[in-house]
């Protein structure tokens, strides 16, 4: 007979070991699809390394794709830690995009020192305006932020094919459905040459620094923390929590916005409604992954990166479909998931115990 | 004690980590009878009602319940085992669905999943049984929610009772009961036994054990210290048995009252339910005053206490601390303007849990230049003011660093109590500050709150202990129905009617 019975606190070796195991496992598991599928495991998971690892074309190719996935990583990551679900990260960052073309494809033509700046500042008030809206409506009216912001997305994806239809339509481009390119002035700088890695990554590694501190460190991270872990005691403590809500939304729904910019003004150019593969939903998986901790958020969006760069390397080199990437985010997720529970609770042999 | 036995526990231990909870703790009850099960907070009462009722596996030791004068072994760790032996358990934190009807929470868990027709008038009509029988009425359609907690208890006990319990345990039963009440409950009790229930209640109050119980046990550090036939034992005895000493008594020094602290005018809470409504409270709190509101738990005790620590705003009236009218009252202004508050449920209000000890003692002070510089934490600031208060107020636990949920009950109040105190505060609203708390702790608050009466400080000390109010109060109102009444006599009976709503 076996009984589950809550752990006093975590262990600090299992904060930390439960992601890293629920990481290894979901690729573990993934081995049963790819062999399934004829492939060679060791060979394919070899090819993944390589994918990732092989060159520092790879390793830059790498360090690209995660980059956004900081930013909706640390959306999630401190949204969740107040308990305000914000799920709307995919059209936040769809609305930080449409805001960094809108300003930066020729209505302001001003030098980069300029032009740069304000594409950033304003992609993350349009991201931050996206999620102020669907937190107004929980403090004012009670309204399930988790349903208004996952149906906001697809609200905000459809107006985003509305503009490229329309206002935002590049005149050049032979009837695509795209925008105009943002001045060259205006985009993020490249850190490598000839490489796609850009400066965004440089914002998102400051902004998970900046977060983990303010975290730990500033009032308003206590406020957050305080709001999120006992809204009761943090109100009757004085804290205002609708005002502390509002301001994790605002900071929320801007990093979301800046995988936007950072997607449009550092690596495409322009915007298309497919700019996005899902980076806003997979932010959530990162930082379950990262347990909510702004730097594990880093750690975590590398590891999702890799995988997803890997896993498209494999199925160049040996046929296997990249979906397969999909399958490792997804059950590591539950991996963590199932992980999280062990980690708060312990299972304990019963029986009868002799006198 | 003639009559059979029917439960004997045979040297159980429990540990948990490096704390022996229970060590070798031996316990027998016979038919009808009454034991009472004393200790101070930390005893290990509960943790051994806990390893009866199969919460919790003893590391060692049995339990045996007597099936016509025969033991039979009680499969250990398993409620269910400990149900089907008739071992029912009411515990201090009511395991109630407070949407559900209290006829469906005492059937809930009775019924087959998947029966196709409820017998509704069956469980009915047995309930009704039961209450004829026992005395113990609680009205059945009303969802428990909207039920105070004197009749969510007695949802409880009918509910063990539903279950044929034989062997009743109530963890506290009068924690929450005015004197009322709680000779109610023990008449209840009595009618009961007569019917052959044995019940094990825990309690820390030596009056009513001594009132109402057949035998007495007390356990103290985990160790049972002594056993004794209630008609033999006396209250200096038994205190000295708990706590290892005798007692210290709060003396409370006759003292001039000073300007008013607190004064509601007129103040009115409109609330869907009554108990949730305050009628033209009118209020005044001196300087060097403790002014005790005495109740039954729902007459809107919640509604005045949620009014002065800035939770609830009054639709009417006005509310001043200090001669000063708050404008618009929420938690920042009251703190502002002087009241500390202790609020009635410590673990949902009074501290988040997964927070640190030390950040939980400066939680109400974030924009107090001593904490922060900046917007940023002062965090050698917060840590020496948690070393400091952890030591000044004795809050004992696994460091300031350490969660807080992780301190006792007792060790939390005086956190709240360090926090609350450490602010010089004018007015103190202390909402049920002993609720819980064993012997010394529930002294150790009541020298606080007087102590910051001597320095001149208003204290306004909601509670449902009687005992707690005569002891600590210059001044009685009660409070029935959302009214407020104040009272010169000092006599248990005659404020007991007034709390009943019996004009005198």
């Amino acid at each position: 007979m076996i009984r589950i019975e809550p752990r006093n606190a975590p262990t600090r070796l299992l904060t930390l070991g439960v992601p890293v195991l629920s990481a290894l496992v979901a690729l573990a598991l993934a081995a049963v699809p790819l062999a399934f599928a004829g492939a060679d495991v060791a060979a394919a998971y070899g090819e993944m390394v390589n994918g990732v690892f092989g060159s520092v074309f790879a390793f830059s190719e790498m360090l690209t794709r995660a980059t956004p996935l900081i930013f909706t990583g640390l959306a999630a990551a401190l949204a969740f830690r107040a308990r305000l679900w914000n799920i709307g990260a995919e059209g936040q960052l769809y609305l930080g995009a449409m805001a960094a073309v809108a300003i930066g494809a020729g209505a302001v033509d001003a030098p980069g020192i300029v032009l740069v700046p304000l594409i950033v500042v304003l992609g993350a008030a349009a991201g931050a305006a996206g999620m102020a809206v669907p937190t107004l409506l929980k403090t004012r009216f009670g309204a399930d932020e988790v349903v208004t912001t996952l149906l906001l997305n697809f609200v905000i994806l459809i107006f985003v094919q509305m503009m490229l239809e329309g206002a935002l339509k590049d005149p050049m481009g032979l009837g695509w459905p795209q925008s105009a390119p943002i001045l060259d002035q205006g985009m993020l700088p490249t850190l490598i040459e000839r490489m796609r890695v850009h400066s965004g990554l440089v914002i998102a590694l400051i902004a998970a620094g900046v977060a983990q501190f303010m975290l730990a460190r500033s009032v308003w991270g206590f406020r957050l923390r305080a709001v999120g872990e006992n809204a009761a005691a943090a109100r009757h403590a004085g804290i205002r929590v609708n005002r502390t809500l509002f301001s994790v939304a605002v900071v929320s729904g801007g990093l979301a916005g800046l995988a936007g910019v950072s997607e449009v003004a550092g690596l495409k150019g322009y915007l298309t409604a497919d700019l996005s593969p899902g980076f806003g939903y997979t932010g959530i998986v990162v930082a379950m992954l990262a347990g909510l901790s702004p730097a594990g958020v880093v750690i975590a969006a590398l590891f999702i990166a890799s995988v997803f760069v890997g896993a498209d390397s494999m199925s160049r080199a040996i046929g296997v479909s990249s979906y397969l990437a999909d399958l490792v985010v997804s059950m590591s997720l539950l991996c963590v998931l199932i992980g999280g529970f062990f980690a708060r609770f312990k299972l304990v042999r019963s029986g009868r115990v002799a006198a | 004690m003639t009559s059979p036995r029917v439960l004997s526990l045979n040297a159980l231990s429990k540990r948990f980590g490096s704390v022996v909870a229970n060590d070798a703790v031996s316990l027998d009850l016979h038919r009808g009878e009454v034991l009472a099960l004393l200790g101070e907070n930390g005893a290990g009462k509960t943790t051994l009602m806990n390893m009866l009722f199969g919460h919790y596996m003893p590391d060692s030791g049995g339990i045996d319940v007597y099936e016509n004068g025969q033991p039979q072994p009680l499969t250990l760790g398993h409620p269910q085992a400990a149900l089907a032996a008739g071992i029912g358990m009411v515990h201090q934190h009511f395991a109630l669905a407070e949407n559900l009807t209290a006829l469906d929470n005492i059937s809930l868990g009775s019924e087959p999943l998947f029966a196709l027709r409820r017998s509704r008038d069956r469980v009915r009509a047995k309930v009704q049984g039961i209450m004829d029988r026992s005395g113990l009425n609680a009205p059945l359609n009303v969802p428990v929610g909207h039920l105070s907690v004197g009749e969510r208890q007695r949802v409880e006990i009918l509910k063990a009772l539903y279950h044929d319990a034989r062997i009743l345990v109530l963890d506290e039963p009068t924690a929450v009961l005015t004197p009322q009440e709680a000779d109610a409950l023990f008449d209840n009790i009595g009618a009961m036994t007569r019917d052959g229930l044995s019940v094990i209640f825990i309690s820390h109050k030596l009056r009513e054990v001594l009132a109402f119980s057949h035998r007495i046990a007390v356990l103290r550090h985990g160790v049972k210290v002594g056993e004794m036939v209630t008609a033999d034992a006396d209250e200096r005895a038994i205190a000295r048995m708990m706590v290892g000493a005798d007692t210290p008594v709060t003396a409370r020094e006759p003292m001039r009252p000073g300007a008013p602290v607190l004064t509601l005018a007129d103040v009115t809470v409109t609330a869907r339910s009554a108990r949730d409504s305050l009628q033209n409270a009118n209020l005044t709190v001196h300087a060097h005053e403790v002014l005790g509101i005495a109740g039954v738990s729902g007459n809107g005790q919640s509604a005045l206490a949620g009014v002065i620590s800035g939770l609830l705003r009054p639709t009417g009236g006005s509310i001043s601390v200090d001669g000063r009218t708050i404008a618009h009252p929420d938690p920042l202004a009251m703190i502002g303007a002087g009241v500390g508050r202790i609020p009635e449920d410590r673990h949902h209000d009074g501290i988040v849990g997964s927070m640190s000890v030390a950040e939980n003692m400066v939680i109400e002070r974030l924009d107090d230049p001593q904490v922060q510089r900046h917007g940023l934490l002062n965090r050698d600031a917060i840590a020496q003011n948690g070393q400091a208060l952890s030591q000044s107020y004795d809050v004992r636990g696994p460091g300031i660093e350490s969660p807080a949920r992780l301190l006792s009950g007792g060790n939390i109040q005086k956190l709240i109590l360090a926090r609350v105190f450490e602010q010089s505060p004018r007015l103190i609203l202390a909402n049920q500050p002993t609720r819980g708390l064993d012997m010394g702790a529930a002294a150790e608050v009541g020298r606080r709150l007087l102590a910051a009466r001597a320095r001149g400080a208003g204290v306004l000390l909601i509670s449902e202990d009687l005992d707690e109010i005569l002891g600590l109060a210059d001044r009685i109102v009660v409070i029935h129905d959302g009214k407020l009444v104040e009272v010169a006599t000092r006599d248990r009976e005659e404020i007991g009617l007034k709390m009943a709503g019996e004009p005198a």
